[in-house]
């Protein structure tokens, strides 16, 4: 069931700069279970979104089937939302997008929808590199159907009734890396102040963004034995960078000792403000950065941070060479070719 | 040895020829000669699933009476092929002709004595006049097109001018083809005698066109307004995307190189379709081609087009078969999987183009009929419409013709005050108004989903609810009846119990039937079907006939179920008439199927009423 929440807003709530309170970005009440990450994923989304100054209206917010895939509802109601079919969600996605390059595209997926029915779609949309930002709310184990572990459980990781997963597990992650993904990163749905950055990030990005968010279930997967749960990611959790989203090109004001901040300007003005937390990562080397993941995935170490960005992004309308006016807005006149050139083309086939 | 057959005008030239073997050119070049001499032709190509090596048959039917149905038999085989030579020369009609490439020596227990043997050394000219390998395959076609046209006195003017169209800006091309030609044509003047078949100029062509019904409906769809293709590569419909490719480029590229289109091929048939309903839902013009593997591949995601209600195109090819087999075959067997695609109550608009003609005109219109109704629209062509060249009308385009985006709330209505509910039925209609995605900051913004929802689209599990959606969506598709393209009906001379409904590519042999049936003294009304839902003067039909013959091109009357299913009628009034073999129906066939049937229900042919 959906709630209308109350109208009534307090007047001193903080504006960003179009105006608009953070209660502007909320969708209807979470039907989701108390505690669950993915309500916090929901949350960092509506306080990107605002810190951005985005009209919310300018979103398009498209999912497939599953837990993570109801979430859209509960954020940003003034803008339009698809709830498509299971795993489907980059494909439905792609098509809105090519209809019009102009909105900001949010696609919200969980690890059975991307990783199991899903992952066809999944990896092409990586290769095509629709202008996107792609959440992925992990959390390795089918909640609205009761605790059946997904493609992303870990080999060995223990389900709520006791089995053991003896499957090799997708890394979301890594795949993208591999099929050239413009900005990919690793989240924990706990960690807001690392997690509101990297969809900052992600949503001014002028590519395809993987934000793959580890996001413990608590119904049934946050017992001891899972390695999706809270106190398992905190406790192996290895970030390489915080990052900072700096609008406008603020100058750096803090101090930094040389070589620890790392600065990478997006296209869109924004400037991505990465402070160093392991001295040898260089999150704009694709190659390292899968070398590194692989190596820290084998220590049993969960990488999280912004892992790999590309300033210089393309996406899939610069490869079709498509008309810089949305498609949906071009009328007759420019689609229609008209009768006089269907005569001569009658003529030619006689 | 029989009389060999005589005809003007009138005859079925069929060519066996290998894969790949670059003949496809030069029996194009026959097809089109005789073509520009003003004599209708009807040209079907018969192919394996190959690129290279398998036969591969071309059959052009003359018919100076304008008949393009297949009509079934040979008059004159062009054997170029010795892998089939033993079917092809049994395949000869009685007092025919085999035309064959006589450089090496056959023995004559590969021939028939019922039948004019016409031997050119093929081999022995091409060889002695060329020396490049590919060269000399590809000239050996053009010869035994120079050979055939002084056989069948084909106009030499017509073909010259024909090569210096297809080689225009490539003079030398069109000299060597030329010089090819005439070494054929002055070998078979010189050396054979003349035949009973001939070709005389005529003016029964008039100002119809030649081509194929995938281009066509690429074509329409450029004109429908489409902007988003997404499709995945499947014989027979692959070349409808390019079509599309092909004219958007002429058509909607701008100056600066930029695209007015979007073309994906997409990883698979499922993803086409998902995006061409992303596209859909926000507010561009987008369809895909498929055939019957990519139909069923899509249920999941029509469904959801039928309740999310999101524009959509599909146009499918029809084709036999799952796998291998029969993917180059034609039929019209995705009737009921269209009409019916996908879980849950659902049903879909569905076209039946009957020629390129009607590919084109539908194709553009399922694009209006799409926003209109704001659901997925089937074309079904075949690939009989489809891959084959065909004689039709020429394409027509009214300029004051706007494309109608359906009920979509503007900024400007909303701002108005307009009151907005996604599936609010507002005009009684069953069609709701639908807002595109960032229309308005604060209004008309909504979630869309499956089936849970009321008509503010808001989530709701509430069997009253759904009831109400789903009725509303039944008072939609009957709304549509009269929207989409209505039946056509050609009356009988005479008053009669018996009518015929057909469709598709039965079209053509089923018109000629009609005047072999009329002549047989069996009196038959005729309906074509052009689209479901059907229109209520499909049940007017039924109801004023004792007998309809449901004349299809699959096992299990598919569309004489859907006709059981939604009229109001006597299954056993609707008796079918089935061609399941993956060729085209003939006209030969259905004149026998429904004599002998008519006879059974006791007809009495008018001839023998008659004193």
């Amino acid at each position: 069931m959906s709630y209308l929440k109350p109208a009534l807003k307090h007047p001193g709530l903080p504006k960003n700069k179009l105006g608009f309170t953070r209660r502007d970005y909320e969708g209807s009440i979470s039907t989701l279970c108390a505690g669950c990450g993915h309500d916090s994923i929901s949350a960092s989304i509506i306080q990107s979104v605002w810190e951005l100054g985005i009209e919310p209206h300018r979103v398009a917010k498209v999912s497939g089937i599953g837990c993570s895939s109801k979430t859209p509802d509960y954020f940003l109601s003034a803008s339009h939302g698809f709830n498509s079919v299971h795993g489907r969600m980059p494909s439905v996605l792609t098509g809105a997008n090519l209809a019009n390059r102009e909105l900001i595209y949010l696609g919200v997926s969980g690890d059975g929808d991307s990783a199991s029915i899903g992952i066809g779609q999944f990896a092409h949309l990586m290769r095509r590199g629709v202008n996107m930002t792609y959440i992925v709310e992990n959390n390795g184990v089918y909640g609205l159907t009761k605790g059946q572990f997904s493609a992303t459980s870990d080999k060995g990781s223990k389900a709520k009734k006791g089995a053991i997963n003896t499957d090799e597990p997708i890394d979301l992650v890594a795949m993208a890396l591999q099929l050239g993904a413009t900005y990919v990163g690793r989240s924990f749905s706990g960690d807001k102040t690392q997690l509101v950055p990297l969809i900052m990030g992600a949503l001014s990005h002028q590519g395809v963004a993987l934000i793959d968010c580890i996001s413990p279930c608590v119904a049934f997967n946050n017992h001891e034995g899972s390695t999706k749960s809270y106190d398992y990611v905190r406790e192996h959790n290895e970030s390489v960078n915080k990052l900072d989203v700096i609008l406008g090109r603020a100058p750096i004001t803090a101090e930094y000792a040389p070589g620890e901040v790392t600065e990478v300007a997006q296209h869109d003005g924004s400037v991505l403000r990465l402070r160093k937390l392991h001295e040898d990562y260089d999150p704009t080397d694709r190659v390292a950065a899968m070398n590194y993941l692989a190596r820290h995935k084998a220590m049993g170490e969960i990488v999280t941070g912004l892992l790999f960005v590309d300033p210089d992004p393309e996406d899939l309308h610069a490869s079709l060479g498509t008309v810089a006016t949305p498609l949906n807005q071009l009328n007759d006149d420019v689609l229609v070719p008209g009768a006089a050139a269907l005569e001569k083309l009658n003529a030619a086939l006689r | 040895m029989p009389q060999p057959l005589s005809a003007t005008n009138d005859f079925v030239v069929k060519f066996a020829n290998v894969n790949g073997s670059g003949s496809a050119s030069a029996n194009q070049l026959f097809a089109k000669s005789i073509l520009r001499m003003g004599i209708p032709i009807a040209s079907r190509n018969i192919f394996p699933s190959n690129i290279q090596g398998l036969p591969t048959w071309f059959e052009v039917r003359v018919s100076g009476e304008g008949h393009l149905g297949r009509r079934g038999g040979v008059d004159m085989m062009v054997a170029m092929n010795p892998q089939t030579w033993d079917r092809d020369v049994a395949e000869i009609d009685v007092g025919g002709y085999l035309f064959y490439d006589s450089t090496k020596p056959m023995p004559k227990s590969k021939f028939r004595d019922d039948i004019t043997v016409i031997g050119v050394p093929l081999t022995e000219l091409v060889n002695a006049a060329y020396s490049v390998a590919r060269e000399r395959q590809l000239f050996k076609n053009i010869i035994y097109l120079g050979a055939l046209s002084a056989l069948l006195s084909i106009d030499p003017a017509v073909i010259e001018q024909l090569l210096a169209e297809q080689y225009k800006g490539k003079e030398k091309l069109a000299k060597s083809n030329q010089e090819a030609f005439h070494m054929g044509r002055n070998w078979a003047a010189t050396n054979l005698p003349p035949i009973g078949l001939k070709l005389e100029k005529a003016d029964k062509v008039g100002n119809r066109i030649y081509i194929e019904g995938n281009a066509a409906a690429g074509l329409g769809a450029v004109y429908g307004g489409a902007t988003v293709c997404a499709w995945y590569p499947i014989t027979p419909s692959t070349s409808l995307a390019e079509g599309f490719e092909k004219y958007a480029k002429r058509f909607r590229t701008n100056k600066d190189g930029t695209k007015n289109y979007a073309i994906v091929q997409a990883e698979d048939e499922l993803a086409s379709i998902g995006i061409v309903i992303g596209a859909g839902w926000n507010g561009a013009r987008a369809f895909t081609a498929t055939s019957g593997p990519g139909i069923s591949l899509m249920q999941e995601f029509v469904g959801l087009s039928y309740f999310a209600e999101v524009p959509a195109v599909i146009f499918d090819v029809q084709r036999a078969g799952p796998s291998t087999g029969m993917p180059t075959r034609t039929q019209q067997s995705d009737v009921i999987s269209a009409a019916y695609a996908s879980h849950g109550d659902t049903k879909h608009l569905v076209l039946f183009p009957e020629d390129p003609r009607e590919c084109f005109e539908f194709g553009a219109a399922a694009f209006d009929i799409a926003d209109r109704f704001q659901s997925t629209v089937f074309v079904l062509l075949d690939l009989d419409i489809g891959m084959n060249d065909w004689l039709c009308e020429p394409f027509a385009w009214d300029d004051s013709k706007r494309m109608d985006r359906g009920k979509v709330m503007t900024a400007e209505m909303l701002e108005a005050g307009r009151e907005f509910g996604r599936y609010l039925d507002v005009d009684g209609d069953g069609v709701p108004f639908r807002t595109y995605p960032g229309t308005h900051p604060s209004k008309g913004a909504f979630f869309t989903r499956g089936t849970s929802r009321d008509r503010y689209a808001k989530y709701s599990e509430s069997g009253a609810v759904y009831v109400d959606n789903m009725e509303r969506l039944l008072r939609k598709f009957e709304t549509a009846k009269e929207y989409v393209p209505h039946p056509v009906e050609k009356k009988a001379s005479r008053t009669t119990p018996y009518g015929v409904i057909y469709y598709g590519s039965s079209s053509a042999a089923m018109q000629e039937a009609l005047v072999a049936l009329q002549a047989d003294g069996v009196q038959l009304d005729a309906m074509r079907v052009r689209a479901f839902p059907f229109h209520n003067d499909i049940q007017r039909f039924i109801d004023e006939h004792d007998t309809v013959f449901v004349v299809e091109q699959n096992r299990d009357a598919q569309l004489r179920t859907l006709l059981m299913n939604e009229c109001n009628t006597d299954p056993a009034k609707l008796v079918a008439v089935l061609h399941f073999d993956g060729t085209p129906i003939t006209a030969r066939f259905i004149r026998e199927a429904i004599g002998r049937k008519a006879s059974s229900v006791e007809v009495v042919p008018l001839r023998k009423a008659t004193p």
